[in-house]
């Protein structure tokens, strides 16, 4: 391939071409479409600051703080917020108040609220405490599994067959997570066809969704393309999603692949909330205001206000006394000249 | 009929692989054009002693880099920090291979480069009106006449000239910018003689999507082999932006060690995009950079405390054992 020099092309008239090749028209049409990106219309938020954030933030939050962390970030739009989690406070103290929590919150219409629920007993806590969606957390690698929860992979997702059979007679929704999805602390890099494995296993459990996590954040788009491409052979697009963490600076670029490939769904967190527990200093989870910003730019609807999210960070980092790890919050900031600068990409 | 007596590929395909932009397979290699002693060191806040530059830049060429911009020719009354720039580029360590442009924003500053033994040069223009009266007080077509003169005397002397182009995502004053606007910009550059175009996403607001029209829009002009991209990290954009860019073609990427140079526009945002981050992309996609990692991040953690300020790229706080 090469570039063919200006003149010559003006020479050579697409107009006269078609005129002596009439069918050519409908066929480079078709060929085009497939070598052009097609993004969704459409991606869905999955807000998961409250829990996934606030549980790796050192800070205890108090209970009142967590509440109304929620309710503003009701009221931006996003249609998902994951609200706490149903662990043992002894493991998490941070998610300690999980009744309190989930039971105070104003719950829009608009919004699910789904909690985290690692076995029966937290499940049956949560059901009793008003939830109406779970999920579970399930790993991609063995060392991490045995580290993080103390069993294999295989005991885990006995674990959650137990939940997922019950929430399914109680007609709860479960979601599905896969940690290490792009590389694990402790192994390295993890095989693509383990990954879309342990994938299978929950969607065929009845998991109505699941979550792909870069946990140390460690993929680039070519080891998520990759990744993708074998989960994708097992489980449709539309019941993936992914949960980049932004450890070496590398969500965007991987969401935006990961988008490149039919992917619909991203978890991502407020103001970047939840460092990395395996690098000291280091961030962790996305900033839900840096994807907003991406597609909105793309013109891919959310139906997330972002000057809201933005507000609600502001909220919570100060309830922290900590910046934002939010890239699109800082260049808002009140000093700044690009809060000026609306009319370019809200 | 016409048609195969010019190339010896059938219509079908020649219309394919024109058509054919955004999927084209990325590259093999990725040259780097790092940024951070010049445009990196101009926007920070802390002078710096000329021998930490040329310290910065010894290093930087040690790490494999293969284009390093290493200070600035204009009036130190303007930019107090490249004041030392004859200094500077007597005193870096010159690695065989390694090329080393200078800005020159006039040939005043053009004829001092050369004196201090600049073999490469670079200027500076923008997509947008009020950014060139505000920045450099004049309008694009006026700046371009006085690069013109840049121009012709560099070919004289066997100088290379690289182009740059602001603004090319959006403008602080004028809010969006055209991309054809861009694309003419860029298109009088080249024929002027620059050998290469970078196109500076100058606040960084740019999305991938803007990208991909933009990169449409100026590849119809210049050859795509002659474009750069130089994305600012300010929204966090950067990264998506270069893989778009990648994928339409573009195999030249500025970038600066430690993400140095914050976004004059927005106190305490950050502006270029860290070189780390991007080497780190690209590697993970199998892309050659010829860039040893782990040196270019020695290269960094010297700097950042030289500056005493905390590194911008996340590779580096990630693997960084404080």
């Amino acid at each position: 391939m090469g570039n063919f020099p200006t003149t010559v092309k003006h020479c050579l008239s697409y107009e006269e071409l078609i005129q002596d090749y009439p069918w050519l028209a409908r066929w480079l049409q078709e060929e085009k479409l497939a070598l052009t990106h097609e993004y969704p219309e459409y991606v869905k938020i999955v807000e998961v600051g409250p829990r996934d954030g606030l549980q790796n933030e050192k800070e205890m939050v108090p209970t009142g703080v967590k509440i109304q962390l929620i309710d503003m970030l009701s009221e931006t739009g996003l249609p998902v917020i994951e609200a706490t989690s149903f662990v043992s406070s002894k493991w998490v103290p941070q998610m300690a108040d999980h009744t309190e929590v989930l039971q105070a919150i104003h719950r829009s219409s608009h919004v699910r609220y789904p909690v985290l629920t690692p076995n029966m007993h937290g499940f049956q806590d949560a059901v009793a405490a008003g939830a109406t969606e779970v999920a579970v957390f399930g790993s991609a690698s063995e060392t991490f599994s045995r580290k993080n929860i103390n069993c294999s992979i295989d005991e885990s997702i006995l674990r959650f067959e137990e939940v997922i059979c019950t929430a399914k007679q109680r007609q709860i929704p479960v979601r599905g997570y896969v940690s290490c999805a792009l590389g694990c602390p402790y192994e390295g890099p993890i095989e693509s066809t383990k990954v879309a494995e342990v994938v299978k296993r929950l969607y065929e459990l009845g998991c109505y969704e699941v979550s792909l996590g870069d946990t140390i954040g460690v993929g680039t788009p070519g080891s998520m393309a990759k990744m993708l491409h074998s989960v994708k052979k097992e489980v449709p697009s539309s019941a993936l999603a992914v949960h980049c963490h932004d450890t070496y600076g590398q969500a965007l670029a991987n969401i935006l692949t990961a988008l490149q490939m039919g992917i619909c769904t991203v978890d991502s967190s407020v103001a970047g909330l939840g460092g990395c527990p395996y690098a000291q200093g280091a961030s962790g989870n996305v900033s839900t205001e840096d994807v907003l910003y991406m597609l909105h730019g793309m013109g891919i609807k959310t139906g997330v206000d972002l000057s809201k999210v933005i507000e609600a960070g502001d909220f919570i980092c100060k309830a922290l006394n900590r910046k934002t790890n939010s890239k699109v919050a800082q260049a808002r900031g009140d000093n700044s000249m690009h809060c000026r600068m609306k009319k370019i990409n809200t | 009929v016409r048609v195969f007596s010019f190339f010896n590929v059938s219509p079908v395909q020649w219309l394919v692989q024109v058509g054919a932009s955004a999927g084209k397979a990325l590259p093999q290699r990725v040259k780097i054009v790092e940024v951070g002693p010049r445009d990196g060191l101009q926007n920070e806040k802390t002078l710096v002693p000329t021998e930490v530059k040329i310290h910065l830049i010894d290093m930087l060429s040690e790490a494999g880099l293969p284009v390093i911009e290493a200070t600035s020719f204009v009036s130190p009354e303007w930019v107090p920090q490249m004041a030392d720039q004859v200094e500077v580029m007597k005193g870096i360590n010159r690695r065989p291979g390694v090329s080393y442009p200078v800005l020159t924003p006039n040939l005043k500053g053009f004829q001092a480069a050369v004196k201090a033994g600049a073999a490469e040069v670079a200027i500076f223009g923008a997509a947008s009106e009020l950014f060139s009266k505000k920045n450099i007080n004049c309008s694009v077509d006026e700046s371009l006449q006085r690069f013109e003169e840049v121009t012709k005397a560099a070919k004289e002397a066997g100088v290379r000239v690289r182009g740059y182009v602001s603004c090319v995502l959006g403008c602080p004053y004028e809010g969006q910018v055209s991309p054809d606007k861009v694309a003419q910009v860029a298109k009088r550059l080249y024929s002027m003689g620059c050998y290469e175009i970078s196109l500076g996403d100058t606040i960084g607001v740019g999305t991938p999507g803007g990208m991909a029209e933009l990169l449409e829009a100026v590849s119809r002009e210049v050859p795509v082999d002659a474009l750069a991209v130089h994305c600012h990290d300010t929204y966090g954009q950067a990264l998506a932006n270069i893989l778009i860019a990648l994928q339409m073609g573009i195999s030249v990427v500025d970038s600066s060690v430690a993400g140095l140079g914050g976004c004059p526009y927005a106190q305490g945002a950050s502006g270029n995009v860290a070189t780390e981050d991007v080497v780190y992309m690209l590697h993970g996609l199998g892309i050659q950079t010829g860039v040893d990692l782990p040196k270019l991040m020695d290269a960094g953690a010297f700097i950042c405390r030289s500056l005493n300020r905390k590194t911008s790229s996340k590779v580096a706080q990630a693997t960084c054992k404080l």
